[in-house]
């Protein structure tokens, strides 16, 4: 780090810099140092606290709080796999629409835009990044529900056959509320960030290396497919893995459009529920012991699945770097 | 969400409002006092307006913070505020086992709503047992005989009943599957609480997730409170009271329904007011309540927050009514304000005692 500094040192007169070990640049280090390790302790102190807070509900449930999609509070029953189904179902979905979508935008911001609406909609981008999630909620529910219903899901549901898979798989009530609907705000809500991180990994390719591209004859095509991409392949899984992070956590814009029923979600019209909503819904008035160690158990299931999707991304990484 | 603006704008009022009544120290006994307090979110905007007027009445100072009843029953047991407030009450057992004492403030209610097309509100005439078994899922068309049988002269369209709850944990909830489990014997699988697993439809969150569902979905049935469904004009269905009356949901019904109710025999005011005598009352019917410790460890907060109900009790029900709200009925409110003798300071006696009525 001091090696640049210490050449020049020896070589020009240099304005008083402080010496090593001294007092100074030791509180620097320890300042560092504790910034560090603050973060890994509170990362520490949320697991340890959502553990002891939720093992009430793993002890009287067992592994079947993983298996079971019965949450009854009357009862005092709870199982976590519907809502855990709600949340790798609605994130999955949500990352699939997303994807080829950011993917072209960055693409035409980089590479294909003209100047004029480069910034527009490289703002535009941002912008969709910063509206906060309730916003999403509520125009979702009360435009983009009615909308969806009318233009999307009806045409679907009238034309499938009755009897057939299809139709199964497309049962609900025709108000545009359930896992399909929830997917699709989330996916407009995971879009810019996958974009706007994908443009910036774009912007770091030389341009000698696309110039060389095009100098060899190859096509715009060819030099986005098999020049480009390739080259930001490693960080592109980092910006996707994002996306995906915020995708599982995601409460308000959910809770307002998923249709919020316990249970496996039998199809993409039906109401669901994900573990974040679950826990929105729920926790302000769970007075009862067990109710509130099973949200809170809840929230340790979604860190282990966000924490395991970061681990796979870092396994992604690291397996393209070494290739 | 209409709610919390209402309380913004109440808070910035109250702010204003402190700035000018400086010198109103020293009016009332209660002067400079703040008292803290936490819960239920249905009594927030009465509260904040009931803060306000008392503000300037009495140099009283409130700071509520709507954070839920199961929030307020975990924070007054913790003694971090100096009263807590519930939707729901707790039962004498429950309320002596952390030394509590708890008492009703105003009065409010469930009322059923409906999305169906060329009906007046409250032409819709339900049962509490056809209620139940809709949200069951047994009845699926509205024109199913159930319900054809209860609506003669009414043209019921051949339309899926959609079921509209809420997701959240809320008082409202509480009241309407306690109403369910009281009138039907066939809800008795399902039960009554803040949240229930719900056999069928849709959940929303919030008054304003139901009632955004209701309103987009042609056949639904939903729930929401009466004050929110006031201020909206949703339209509602009519309800077959205890005396076999169809009665709409009017702050007259509400008021019948906890005249209605037999107090005397309510120990520590656990009493629901579901499916009341009376040939005027609604059936969904519930009063929202205040908790506070029967011991005091400092007799001045304890003063400050009975006194603050005492005077809501006196001067503040037209602020209720306004907000759509129903007080409660003169005879209830002197049996709590009796109750309140239990209430009593470090030194053994009570910390407030109500002037004479």
């Amino acid at each position: 780090m001091t090696t640049a500094a210490d050449v020049s040192a020896a070589d020009v007169p240099t304005p008083p810099r402080i010496a090593r070990g001294t007092g100074l640049d030791r509180a620097f280090e320890i300042l560092c140092f504790s910034a560090a390790t603050f973060l890994l302790t509170a990362l520490g102190g949320i697991v340890i606290s959502l553990a002891i807070g939720g093992w009430p509900a793993f002890e009287a449930f067992g592994f079947g709080f993983f298996t079971s999609s019965n949450w009854d509070p009357v009862q005092e029953i709870y199982g976590a796999a519907g809502a855990v189904t709600g949340t790798l179902v609605t994130a999955t979905l949500a990352l699939l629409f997303a994807l080829p979508l950011a993917f072209g935008i960055a693409i035409f911001l980089v590479e294909l835009c003209p100047p004029i609406l480069r910034r527009t909609i490289g703002t535009a981008v941002e912008l969709l990044a910063g509206i906060p999630s309730i916003v999403y909620g509520m125009w979702g529910l009360f435009v983009f529900a009615p909308w969806f219903a009318k233009h999307v899901q009806m045409p679907i549901m009238m034309s499938v056959e009755p009897g057939s898979f299809w139709e199964k798989i497309t049962a609900g009530v025709p108000n545009g509320a359930g896992i399909l609907s929830a997917s699709i705000i989330l996916a407009i809500m995971i879009l810019p960030f996958i974009a706007a991180t994908t443009r910036e990994l774009l912007l770091t390719i030389p341009p000698q290396v696309r110039e060389s591209a095009y100098g060899l004859g190859s096509t715009t095509f060819e030099v986005i497919t098999k020049v480009s991409l390739p080259y930001i392949r490693t960080g592109a899984i980092g910006a996707v893995m994002l996306g995906l992070g915020r995708a599982l956590g995601e409460t308000m814009a959910v809770t307002f459009i998923i249709g919020n029923s316990h249970g496996f979600p039998t199809s993409i019209f039906a109401s669901g529920s994900t573990i974040a909503s679950t826990i929105a819904n729920e926790f302000a008035e769970a007075t009862d012991r067990l109710h509130s160690a099973s949200l809170i158990a809840l929230g340790l299931v979604l860190f282990v699945i966000t924490f395991a999707v970061l681990a796979l991304a870092r396994l992604l990484i690291g397996r393209q770097v070494h290739a | 969400m209409f709610r919390k603006i209402v309380i913004g704008v109440a808070a910035c009022l109250a702010l204003t409002a402190c700035g000018q009544n400086q010198k109103a120290d020293g009016k009332g006994p209660a002067a400079g006092v703040q008292i803290v307090g936490a819960g239920a979110s249905f009594p927030a905007p009465l509260y904040a307006k009931w803060a306000e007027a008392q503000k300037a009445d009495t140099g009283l100072t409130l700071n509520y913070q709507a954070i839920g009843s199961g929030g307020g029953i975990k924070q007054i047991k913790a003694k971090t505020v100096a009263f807590g407030a519930s939707d729901k009450p707790l039962k004498p057992e429950d309320l002596d086992a952390d030394g509590l004492a708890q008492f009703p403030t105003v009065i409010g209610g469930v009322v059923p709503i409906v999305n169906l097309p060329d009906l007046q509100p409250g032409q819709l005439k339900l049962t509490g047992p056809v209620l139940a078994d809709i949200f069951l899922g047994k009845l699926k068309k509205w024109n199913d005989p159930a319900i054809a049988a209860l609506n003669a002269g009414v043209k019921l369209p051949n339309l899926p009943i959609t079921v509209v709850h809420r997701s959240d944990g809320s008082g409202t909830s509480f009241l309407f599957t306690s109403y369910l489990t009281a009138v039907a014997p066939q809800w008795a699988s399902v039960g009554a609480s803040d949240a229930v697993k719900w056999p069928t439809g849709q959940g929303g969150k919030g008054n304003d997730g139901v009632s955004g569902y209701v309103k987009q979905t042609l056949g639904a049935i939903g729930y929401v409170e009466y004050a929110f469904a006031k201020q909206n004009g949703l339209p509602y269905a009519s309800l077959q009271n205890a005396d076999g009356q169809f009665v709409a949901p009017t702050a007259e019904a509400f008021a019948a329904a906890a005249a209605g109710a037999d107090w005397t025999k309510a120990p520590s005011f656990y009493q629901l007011l579901i499916n009341q005598p009376g040939a005027g009352s609604w059936p969904i019917t519930g009063a929202t309540f205040i908790l506070v410790h029967k011991s005091q460890s400092d007799a001045a907060t304890g003063r400050a927050v009975l006194s603050f109900f005492d005077w809501a009790y006196n001067k503040g029900d037209a602020a209720a009514g306004e907000l759509a709200y129903v007080p409660l009925p003169p005879a209830l409110k002197a049996q709590v304000r009796q109750s309140w003798a239990t209430i009593v300071g470090p030194d053994g006696k009570p910390v407030y005692t109500p002037a004479a009525q």
